[in-house]
C-alpha cells in the first residue's frame, strides 16, 4: 500500500513531539516531511534562558538532531518559510518554490513575540526573546553595552533580565503592572520574589508605560522614555510582553481562526484533512503559552492521526515554574480564589518562606509557593486529580512530608540541593546525575527520569523530590502523570481500573482473552501487566479464571522468596505466631539435613529459613509438614499477636486466639499486595496494630477495628473504621474491608493507596454502615479462598511438575 | 518445525538437552553444565527456544526466574529487560549477558556447549 503523505509546517517542540508519537504507534502510515523556518533542528525552547545565562550551551539544549530526521525517513527542509496552503492541490509553498503535497496536514507553527507599537520599536538594539537568533543577539550585546531594559515582568522576562544581569549588564525590568508575574503570582509572592531578585542586582520600574524608545547618534537605541516623563538609558531593549499566536499562513488559506487556529478536541481544525498544535492553536478558547499543554495535544493528535480515534484533548491546568537559579518559585490553577472559594496561607517573610493553597469544595484549585516548593508537584497532582482533601486538610500545609515519609525531611528545597546531594537512598542517585540525564537525554516526565537514572524507582519515597528537580530544570514543560487515566503498561492504553471492569462485564477468564478483546499492542504482555491481568481474573472470577502461573512474579511461581544470590527462603506457617516444641524440632531438623545457612524471626513473628537451594524447595516442605506462611505473595501474609488476656495481666481480650481465628478466615488469599494484620489484647498495643493494613485491638467492652495503616517506606497510622463486641464481628468487618479493596484496587496498591484515593468515609459507607453490602462483600470474599490447597503440600506431594524444581544436567 | 533462527553461531557441538515440553511455555529451564555454569533455557509462546546464561547483566541475578513475554525476559531481581535473542538489556539500561546458540529439531532442543 502507498504510504499517505503528512506534512508539518513549523519545527518546534509541539509538531516534532506529534511526530515522535506518530512514529511510536504507526511508524509505517505516512510518508512525512518537515518546514522549518530557523535554520536548526528541534530544540528546547524553555531552555533558551539557561542558555542566556551561561548555564548551558546551544548543543545541551537540542532535542532532535538532524540525524534524527534521517534515521526516521523524514525529509527535513530547513531555513524554508511556507508561504502558502493549496487547499485544492492539497500542497504547501515554501518561499523558494518548494512544494509538498499533502494527504494530511499538521500545522505547528508556534507563535510570535508581541511588539508594543511604541515610536522606536524598530530600531537596532531592540529584540524581542523567542529563538536562538534572539539568544546570541542578547548574548552579543552583553559583550559591547553596559544597559539593558527589559520590558515586561512576566516568567519570560524575568529570566531574560537574570540572564543579561549574569553577563554582567546592568538591567532594568520594566513592568506595566504594579507587581511582577501577576498572572502567575499574588501580591505577597511576587513582592518576596522582587526583593530577592533586588538581592541579585535587578533593579524594576513597575507601573511604567513605556511611550518611546530614543535613539542614540548611531541610530542604535539609547534610552527609554515614559508616560510620566521619566527617563532610563538603554543600549539593548529586550521586549518581553507576550506572545501572540502564528496564525498568519492559516488565516490566508481560509482557515477558521479565532485568536488562535480554531481546533476541536481531536486537534483538527475547520478543514478535516489539516490538524493543528502547539502554541498557535485555540481550543475551547484558550491559546496556551506553556510547553506541558502542548504534550497532551501532541499525544491526542498523533492518535488520531494514527486512526486510532481514541483520546480527546480536554484542556488544561498548567503550572508555572520560574528557571532562576536560586529562587523556587511555584504556581498552579487559580491562585487568586474568588466566591465559594477558600484560602489556606502560611505567610514568613524573614525565613523568605510564603505558600497559600486555594480550595473550593474540600478540591484544590490552586496555589502559589514561594522560598519552600518541594510539594508542589503534590499540591499540582492533588488539584489535576481532583482529590477530595477535606481528610488531610490540617495538615496540607506542610506538605508532603508531613503526611510520614521517613526518608528525605529537611531537604526542601530542589533547586538549592548541591549536585552531590544524594536523591534516591535505594539506587544511590544523586541530584547531578538526575539533572544530566535530564538535560542530556530531553527527559520530561518522572516516568522517563525514572527509566533512565533509576532515581525514584524502587521504594519510591523520593518521588516528590525527583519530580521537584524536574520541575526546576525543565520549568513549565513539566506536567505530573495524569494518575486516574494512566495507562496500564506500554502494552496498551486502557487503564487499570478499564482492564479491570471488562473483566467483569464480559466474563474474561484467560489472558488471551483478554489480550484479544481489549486489542493488547503486544502479543502476551509484558512483566508489568501479565501480573496485575492474573490477578484482576483471579479475583473476579474465583474458582473459573485460569491462573497462569508463568504470570506471576516468580516468589509466587516458586512459592518461596527469591534471595540476591538466586536461593530462595522458605517461612512456614504460624497460626497467629504461635508454635509447639514439635514444630520447632521439625524446623531445626529442616535446617540440619538441608545445611540452611540462617535462621532468623521475622518482623512478623514466624521464622525464616534463608538460603535453600531451589531443588531442595519440595524437600524442605516436606520434611517442614508446614502449611506455606506465604511470605513471598500479594497475599494474606501474617497476623501478629500478642500474648492477650490468656497470660497478660493488663489484657482485655483474648487476641492469640482473635489473630488465629483471622489467619484461619483468610487463608489463601490474594490480594492487589501484601496485607499483613495484628491483633493486640489491650491499648498498649504490643503487636504494633496500628501500622497494619488491618489492626485489631481489644478493649474491655469488644474491639476496635483499624485499617489501611502501613510500617514501610511511608509509615502510616491505621484509621479507625469501626468498634465491634464479638470475634464474629471482627472477621466479617475484616473480611468485607479487604474483600472491597480486592475488588477496588489497583494492583500493587496496599490498602493506603486505595484508602487515600477513596477516602474514609467511601469506606465506612460500603464497609460499616450497609449491613447488607458488608454481608455480601464477606460472603464473596469466603467464597474465593474456599477449598484453597496449601500450595506447600501440593509440590510435597508432586501434584506439580517437578520440572519447576530440578535442573537439567548437561 | 519451530527452529530458533540461530543468532549465535555454532562453536562447539549441539547437544540434545531435553524435549521442548520439558520447558514450561514462556518459562524456562536451568542446564548446568560444568564448562559454562548455568545456562536458562527460554521457551516463549510461540514455541520459539532461547538460551543464555542464566546471570543478568546488572547484579547476576538468575534470568531463569524471570517472566518471559514476547522475545524478552524480566530479570526477577530488580526488573531489568534482557533480549532473549542477543542476551543484551533493553535501553536505557545497558550490558549484555551471553547467549548461546540454540535449535529444536523433532520435538527436541539442542544447545550449543
Amino acid at each position: 500500500m502507498k504510504k499517505m503523505k503528512l506534512v508539518m509546517v513549523g519545527n518546534g517542540m509541539a509538531g516534532v513531539r506529534t511526530l515522535e508519537e506518530i512514529l511510536k504507534i504507526a511508524p509505517d502510515l505516512y510518508e512525512i516531511a518537515v518546514f522549518g523556518a530557523e535554520p536548526h533542528a528541534n530544540y528546547n525552547r524553555i531552555l533558551l534562558s539557561p542558555v542566556l545565562a551561561g548555564e548551558m550551551t546551544i548543543k545541551d539544549i537540542m532535542l532532535n538532531d538532524v540525524d534524527w530526521y534521517a534515521e526516521n525517513g523524514i525529509k527535513l527542509h530547513l531555513g524554508k518559510k511556507v508561504v502558502k496552503i493549496d487547499r485544492v492541490k492539497r500542497q504547501v509553498e515554501a518561499e523558494d518554490g518548494t512544494v509538498e503535497p499533502y494527504d494530511r496536514l499538521l500545522l505547528a507553527t508556534g507563535s510570535n513575540p508581541f511588539m508594543l507599537p511604541v515610536p522606536g520599536k524598530d530600531l537596532p538594539g531592540v529584540i524581542s526573546y523567542r529563538d536562538i537568533a534572539d539568544t546570541d543577539a542578547m548574548i552579543e550585546a552583553a559583550k559591547t553595552h553596559k544597559h539593558a531594559i527589559v520590558i515586561g515582568g512576566g516568567l519570560l522576562g524575568l529570566e531574560a533580565a537574570n540572564g543579561l544581569k549574569l553577563r554582567g549588564m546592568d538591567v532594568t525590568v520594566v513592568h506595566i503592572m504594579p507587581w511582577l508575574m501577576e498572572r502567575q503570582l499574588d501580591r505577597v509572592a511576587a513582592d518576596m520574589l522582587k526583593k530577592s531578585l533586588e538581592a541579585k542586582g535587578l533593579k524594576f520600574a513597575l507601573e511604567k508605560h513605556t511611550a518611546e524608545l530614543t535613539a542614540g547618534p548611531d541610530g542604535r537605541v539609547a534610552g527609554i522614555k515614559f508616560k510620566d516623563g521619566s527617563e532610563l538609558p538603554a543600549d539593548l531593549v529586550v521586549m518581553a510582553v507576550g506572545i501572540r499566536p502564528n496564525t498568519a499562513l492559516a488565516e490566508s488559506a481560509g482557515i477558521y481562526v479565532n485568536r488562535g487556529i480554531v481546533v476541536n478536541d481531536t486537534m483538527q481544525t475547520y478543514d478535516p484533512k489539516i490538524y493543528a498544535v502547539g502554541e498557535c492553536v485555540a481550543h475551547r478558547g484558550i491559546a496556551y503559552g506553556l510547553v506541558a499543554p502542548l504534550f497532551e495535544m501532541a499525544k491526542v493528535c498523533a492518535n488520531h492521526l494514527a486512526h486510532m480515534g481514541i483520546g480527546r484533548y480536554q484542556g488544561s491546568v498548567t503550572s508555572t515554574k520560574l528557571k532562576v537559579t536560586g529562587v523556587d518559585l511555584f504556581s498552579a490553577g487559580n491562585f487568586t480564589g474568588g466566591e465559594d472559594c477558600e484560602e489556606i496561607t502560611l505567610n514568613d517573610p524573614i525565613g523568605g518562606v510564603y505558600k497559600k493553597l486555594v480550595l473550593k469544595n474540600n478540591k484544590i484549585v490552586g496555589g502559589v509557593m514561594y522560598g519552600d516548593t518541594v510539594d508542589g508537584s503534590w499540591y499540582f497532582q492533588l488539584l489535576k486529580d481532583g482529590q477530595d482533601i477535606h481528610e488531610i486538610r490540617d495538615h496540607l500545609m506542610f506538605g508532603q512530608n508531613h503526611l510520614g515519609n521517613v526518608g528525605h525531611q529537611g531537604q526542601n528545597s530542589a533547586a538549592q540541593m548541591a549536585d552531590t546531594a544524594e536523591v534516591c537512598g535505594c539506587n544511590g542517585v544523586c541530584k547531578g546525575v538526575i539533572v544530566k540525564a535530564i538535560k542530556e537525554q530531553g527527559l520530561f516526565s518522572l516516568e522517563d527520569v525514572r527509566k533512565h537514572t533509576k532515581a525514584s524507582s524502587s521504594c519510591g519515597s523520593c518521588t516528590g523530590l525527583v519530580e521537584q528537580i524536574l520541575a526546576s530544570t525543565v520549568g513549565g514543560a513539566y506536567q505530573p502523570a495524569d494518575t486516574k487515566a494512566k495507562p496500564m503498561c506500554g502494552c496498551t492504553d486502557h487503564t487499570h481500573e478499564d482492564v479491570r471492569a471488562t473483566i467483569r462485564q464480559n466474563k474474561l477468564l484467560t489472558h488471551d482473552a483478554v489480550y484479544k478483546f481489549m486489542e493488547w499492542r503486544t502479543p502476551n504482555g509484558c512483566a508489568s501487566c501479565r501480573p496485575a491481568v492474573n490477578y484482576y481474573m483471579l479475583s473476579t472470577w474465583p474458582h473459573e479464571a485460569v491462573d497462569d502461573s508463568q504470570s506471576r512474579f516468580i516468589n509466587e511461581r516458586a512459592h518461596a522468596n527469591i534471595q540476591k544470590d538466586g536461593t530462595y527462603s522458605v517461612v512456614p506457617r504460624m497460626w497467629g505466631g504461635v508454635t509447639t516444641a514439635h514444630e520447632l524440632r521439625k524446623i531445626a531438623d529442616v535446617v540440619d539435613k538441608y545445611k540452611i545457612p540462617t535462621v532468623k524471626v521475622t518482623g512478623g513473628q514466624r521464622i525464616d529459613l534463608l538460603g535453600v537451594k531451589k531443588e531442595d524447595l519440595p524437600g524442605v516442605w516436606k520434611d517442614l509438614d508446614m502449611p506455606s506462611g506465604h511470605a513471598y505473595g500479594k497475599s494474606l501474609r501474617t497476623v501478629k499477636t500478642c500474648v492477650g488476656s490468656e497470660w497478660c495481666r493488663f489484657g482485655t481480650q483474648d487476641s492469640t486466639r482473635m489473630g488465629i481465628e483471622l489467619e484461619h478466615d483468610l487463608f489463601g488469599m490474594w490480594s492487589p499486595h501484601k496485607v499483613k494484620l495484628a491483633v493486640s489484647g489491650c491499648p498498649r498495643n504490643c503487636a504494633e496494630a496500628g501500622i497494619k493494613d488491618v489492626g485489631v485491638i481489644g478493649v474491655d467492652s469488644g474491639w476496635e477495628i483499624y485499617v489501611a495503616g502501613n510500617g514501610g517506606i511511608k509509615t502510616e497510622v491505621a484509621q479507625f473504621l469501626v468498634k465491634v463486641k464479638t470475634h464474629e464481628e471482627v472477621l466479617e468487618y475484616s473480611g468485607a474491608f479487604l474483600q472491597i479493596y480486592r475488588e477496588e484496587a489497583r494492583y500493587l496498591d496496599r490498602t493506603i493507596h486505595w484508602v487515600s484515593r477513596v477516602g474514609m468515609d467511601y469506606v465506612k459507607k460500603h464497609v460499616v454502615e450497609d449491613a447488607e453490602n458488608r454481608k455480601a462483600l464477606y460472603a464473596r470474599l469466603k467464597f474465593a479462598v474456599k477449598d484453597y490447597a496449601d500450595p506447600w503440600r501440593e509440590r510435597a506431594e508432586g501434584k506439580v511438575a517437578k520440572s519447576d524444581f530440578e535442573m537439567i544436567s548437561a | 518445525m519451530t527452529t530458533a533462527e540461530l543468532d549465535t553461531p555454532v562453536t562447539g557441538k549441539m547437544k540434545k538437552i531435553c524435549i521442548l515440553t520439558e520447558i514450561p511455555r514462556q518459562g524456562a529451564r536451568v542446564v548446568k553444565s560444568a564448562a559454562h555454569g548455568d545456562i536458562a533455557v527460554f521457551r516463549n509462546a510461540d514455541d520459539e527456544v532461547f538460551a543464555l546464561q542464566d546471570k543478568c547483566p546488572h547484579k547476576g541475578g538468575p534470568l531463569s526466574q524471570g517472566i518471559v513475554y514476547g522475545k524478552r525476559v524480566a530479570c526477577p531481581l530488580h526488573n531489568w529487560n534482557i533480549e532473549l535473542a542477543d542476551g543484551c538489556a533493553v535501553a536505557p539500561d545497558q550490558g549484555c549477558t551471553k547467549s548461546y546458540a540454540v535449535k529444536v529439531e523433532d520435538g527436541a532442543v539442542y544447545l550449543d556447549i
